[in-house]
C-alpha cells in the first residue's frame, strides 16, 4: 500500500498491465520519452521499452483506427488522447468502428481498447481543456465509458477497462490528478496525501465497472455525480444541512441502475450534478430512468445541476463551473416540495 | 504585379457526359514491360518515378512481358481465372436477384475481379486483408463458401453475420477478410495498427488495406499513410482507382493533377501504379511490396488502375453521368478476357474449356441460391431477433437484456 496521487496511481495500473500482459501497449502523443504532459506514462518507456510506450503523430483518428487495427489483432492497447476536447477527430473510429465492430461482425472482431483522456474544467482552461464530452459516448452502443473519482478507483478502474474486452472511453477529471477538489477556488489546494482513497496497493486489483459507489449515506434526498463533482458534491451536502445520500456512479455505460433505484426509493428525492452542460447532458438520461423507475417514490422534481448551455468560457470559469453553492441551492429547493 | 482577369473557382469535369462519345485520350497508357522493377530493398529516393508510370506485364497479344512478370504456373495462372470468373457469374446471378426483390441491395465488381483475386492468392493464409465493398474476389479465390455469401445477403436465418449487416458487407476472420462497414475509408488505419500489432508481437504476417480512390480525400487516407510511414509497418496499402466514385469522376478527389500512387512520395513510401486489369501485374507488385513488408522495410502504396465497369450499386445509374457504353472504350480493356487470352496463347487453356467452367460455375451459384432461397429471401426467413440483442458488448449489459425482455424474448 502506498499514497499515490490519481497521476500515480493510474500510472501504477499502466504499470502493473504492461508488466502482467505482453500484449498491453500504450500510445498517444507525448506520452513515451516525455511521460505524457500529465505525467501519467512517465517512466513507463524506460521501463518497459520503446515499443511498448511510444509517441504517437498528432493523429487522434490516426491513434484509435490504429489501435483498433492492433486490438483486431490480438493486442489491448491503450491509447492517449490528451485531453477529452480533442477525441472528436476520432469521434467516427469510436463509433463507426470501436462499437461496432463485435456486433457488426458476428463476434468474429473486437476492439478491446481503452482510450484514456484527461476531461473537465475547473482549471482556466478555456473552451479546448475543460470539456466533459461523457453524453456524447453514453450515447453510443458498444462503447463503456468510465469516469473515477480518486487514486484507489483509478487505479482499479483502469486495470478492469484494459482487461475488459469492450472498448472502453476512460475519463479522468485533471483538476483531481493532483488533490481532491471540492469548488471552493478560492481555498488553499489540497492534496491527496490525508484521503483515505489515496492508500493504493502497489500491485494488481480491479474495481469492477457498472457499479457505484456509496459516498455518503443519508436519508433525505440522492446525489447522482461522477469524477470531480464527487467533491463537489460533498462540500454542497455538508455546506447545505441536508442529510443526503452521495452516490458516486464510476462507470456511465454500464451504469449501475440498482444502486441509483435504490437509494432513490429511499430517499425519494434526486439531484444530478455534472459539469458538462445541460441539455442533452447525461443528466437528462439520469433523469428519465429515475423518473421511470421511481415514479411513486418520488416527493419532489428531479433537479439537475450543471455546466451552462454555453461552450466553457475563460474568464467565467467560476460561474460556469457548478459548484457546491449551486448544489446546496437545488438540495434546498428538493426538500421543500 | 496587376491582377488582369479576376479569380475564378476550377471545378473538376470529366472528359465525357452521357451523350458524349467516351474519352480516354488523356489517359498515356505506358506499353506492358516498359516500366522498371526495382530490387524490394532500393531506398525510397530510387523510386520516385514508378508511382507516375504503369506496372503492365499482359501485352496487347496475350504476352507476358517485362521484369515485372511474375512468371506464375498455369495451375495458378486457372486458379486466378477462376476466381475471377466466379465473382462476374456471381455478380450477375445476384445482381437479377436483387431485381426480383429477394434482396436489398447488391455491388457488382465487375472490371476489378483482377485485384482482389491475385492478391489473395498471392498472400499468404494468415495475412489480413481489410477489404472495400468492391473486393469480393478475395473471398471467391480463397474458396469462401458461396453458400455463406447468399445467406447474408438474404439476411436470411443462416447468415453468418446474423442479419445485423447490410448485404455483402461480409466478415470472415478465417479467409483473411476483416470486417466490412458502409462507412468508407475508416478501416484503411486499422490494416496499418493490425500490422504494427504483428510486428510488435514479431510475427510474420503482413496486412493489406483497400480503399477506393474516391475515399483517399478522406483524413483517414491521410492518417494511415503517416502512421505506416512512422512505424514502417508492414502493410501493403492500396487505391484501387477505377475512376469513379458513385457518380463523380476521379479528378474531384484529387486525381486531376496527379496520380494516387504519387500521394505516397510525400510520406516517405514507394508508390506503385499499376495495371488492374492485369492479373499478372496486380500478382507482381503484391508479390513486391509483400517482400518489402516482410523483409521489415515498410508498407508500399499500390494504385490499382481500373474501371468501374457496372454501376456504382443496385441503387445506381451510371447512364445519368457518364457515357452508357464508356466501360466499353477503357484502354486497359477486361481483366478476365485478358488472363483468358494469355493462358490461350500460352496453349493452357482453350474456349472449349473455357465454356465448361462458365457452365460449372453458373451451376455452382444458382445451386447455392437455390439452397439459400429454400432457407428464406429477405423479409422470409432471418436469425432469431435475440441476435438483434447479443454482441453489442461481450456480455450483454442490463439495458440490452430488459429490452429484449420487452420485446417478450
Amino acid at each position: 500500500m502506498a499514497n499515490m496521487n490519481m497521476i500515480q496511481a493510474l500510472n501504477s495500473a499502466l504499470d502493473v498491465m504492461l508488466e502482467r500482459d505482453p500484449n498491453v501497449l500504450i500510445f498517444g502523443e507525448d506520452v513515451g520519452y516525455f511521460g505524457g504532459v500529465f505525467r501519467v506514462t512517465d517512466k513507463l518507456q524506460e521501463k518497459h521499452g520503446i515499443t511498448r510506450c511510444f509517441d504517437a503523430p498528432i493523429s487522434e483518428g490516426g491513434i484509435i483506427s490504429t489501435a483498433i487495427g492492433m486490438g483486431a489483432y490480438g493486442l489491448r492497447p491503450v491509447a492517449e488522447i490528451q485531453f477529452a476536447d480533442y477525441i472528436l477527430p476520432a469521434y467516427d473510429q469510436l463509433v463507426s468502428e470501436a462499437a461496432r465492430l463485435r456486433y457488426r461482425s458476428g463476434g468474429e472482431f473486437w476492439a478491446p481498447i481503452t482510450v484514456r483522456s484527461p476531461y473537465g474544467g475547473g482549471i482556466f482552461g478555456g473552451q479546448t481543456h475543460s470539456q466533459s464530452p461523457e453524453a456524447i459516448f453514453a450515447h453510443i452502443t458498444g462503447i463503456k465509458t468510465v469516469i473515477p473519482s480518486n487514486p484507489y478507483d483509478a487505479k482499479g478502474l483502469l486495470i478492469s477497462s484494459i482487461e475488459s474486452d469492450d472498448p472502453i472511453v476512460f475519463l479522468e477529471p485533471k483538476r483531481i490528478y493532483n488533490g481532491p477538489f471540492d469548488g471552493h477556488h478560492d481555498r488553499q489546494i489540497k492534496s491527496w496525501a490525508n484521503e483515505p482513497s489515496a492508500d493504493v496497493p502497489e500491485g494488481h486489483y480491479t474495481v469492477p465497472l457498472g457499479k457505484a459507489a456509496t459516498v455518503r449515506e443519508g436519508h433525505d434526498v440522492t446525489v447522482l455525480a461522477y469524477g470531480a463533482m464527487v467533491h463537489v458534491a460533498k462540500a454542497g451536502i455538508e455546506e447545505s444541512g441536508i442529510d443526503a445520500e452521495l452516490l458516486d456512479l464510476r462507470s456511465i455505460v454500464p451504469l449501475d441502475i440498482d444502486a441509483i433505484v435504490a437509494s432513490v426509493k429511499k430517499t425519494g428525492r434526486c439531484v444530478i450534478l455534472h459539469e458538462a452542460s445541460r441539455y442533452g447532458g447525461f443528466g437528462g438520461e439520469l433523469s428519465a430512468l429515475v423518473q421511470e423507475r421511481c415514479f411513486y417514490h418520488l416527493k419532489s422534481p428531479i433537479g439537475r445541476v450543471a455546466g451552462w448551455d454555453t461552450p466553457y468560457p475563460h474568464a467565467f470559469e467560476w460561474d460556469y463551473f457548478p459548484g457546491p453553492a449551486r448544489l446546496a441551492k437545488a438540495l434546498r429547493q428538493a426538500m421543500q416540495n | 504585379m496587376t491582377n488582369s482577369k479576376p479569380l475564378h473557382l476550377h471545378v473538376p469535369a470529366p472528359a465525357a457526359r452521357p451523350g458524349d462519345e467516351p474519352s480516354f485520350k488523356h489517359l498515356v497508357v505506358p506499353k506492358a514491360g516498359e516500366t522498371r522493377r526495382p530490387d524490394v530493398a532500393a531506398p525510397e529516393e530510387e523510386m520516385r518515378d514508378l508511382p507516375y508510370k504503369l506496372v503492365r506485364v499482359l501485352d496487347d497479344a496475350g504476352n507476358a512481358v517485362g521484369p515485372w512478370n511474375p512468371n506464375l504456373s498455369p495451375d495458378v495462372l486457372r486458379q486466378g481465372l477462376r476466381a475471377m470468373l466466379l465473382t462476374r457469374v456471381f455478380d450477375e446471378r445476384l445482381f437479377r436477384v436483387h431485381r426480383q426483390g429477394k434482396t436489398s441491395f447488391y455491388m457488382k465488381s465487375t472490371g476489378e475481379e483482377a485485384i482482389g483475386a491475385a492478391q489473395s492468392l498471392a498472400l499468404s493464409a494468415g495475412d489480413m486483408c481489410f477489404p472495400t465493398y468492391r473486393v469480393m474476389s478475395w473471398l471467391m479465390a480463397r474458396e469462401y463458401p458461396l453458400i455463406d455469401m447468399v445467406n447474408q445477403i438474404f439476411s436470411n436465418e443462416r447468415d453468418p453475420l446474423k442479419g445485423r449487416q447490410l448485404p455483402i458487407l461480409f466478415s470472415a476472420r478465417d479467409y483473411g477478410f476483416y470486417s466490412l462497414s458502409g462507412n468508407v475509408g475508416s478501416r484503411f488505419g486499422h490494416a496499418v495498427g493490425w500490422a504494427m500489432a504483428s510486428a510488435y508481437k514479431g510475427d510474420d504476417k503482413i496486412a493489406l488495406g483497400y480503399i477506393g480512390e474516391g475515399t483517399t480525400a478522406e483524413g483517414d487516407f491521410h492518417e494511415a499513410l503517416t502512421f505506416a510511414s512512422v512505424y514502417k509497418a508492414p502493410v501493403i496499402l492500396c487505391v484501387t482507382n477505377n475512376q469513379w466514385a458513385i457518380s463523380s469522376y476521379s479528378g474531384i478527389a484529387g486525381g486531376e493533377a496527379t496520380t494516387f500512387a504519387a500521394k505516397a512520395l510525400a510520406y516517405g513510401l514507394p508508390g506503385l501504379r499499376v495495371d488492374g486489369n492485369d492479373f499478372l501485374a496486380v500478382w507482381a507488385a503484391t508479390q513486391w511490396a509483400a517482400e518489402r513488408a516482410r523483409n521489415n522495410l515498410g508498407a508500399t502504396l499500390i494504385e490499382f488502375f481500373t474501371y468501374r465497369a457496372a454501376g456504382h450499386s443496385t441503387s445506381d445509374d451510371p447512364t445519368k453521368y457518364r457515357p452508357a457504353d464508356e466501360a466499353e472504350h477503357w484502354p486497359l480493356g477486361d481483366p478476365l478476357a485478358r488472363l483468358k487470352e494469355h493462358l490461350i496463347s500460352a496453349g493452357e487453356w482453350d474456349e472449349d474449356r473455357h465454356q465448361a467452367l462458365t457452365d460449372e460455375l453458373t451451376e455452382k451459384v444458382k445451386a447455392a441460391v437455390k439452397e439459400a432461397e429454400a432457407v428464406g429471401t429477405l423479409g422470409k426467413s432471418k436469425p432469431s431477433v435475440r441476435e438483434m440483442f447479443e454482441g453489442v458488448f461481450s456480455e450483454p449489459d442490463w439495458r440490452v437484456i430488459e429490452q429484449r425482455r420487452e420485446m417478450g424474448i
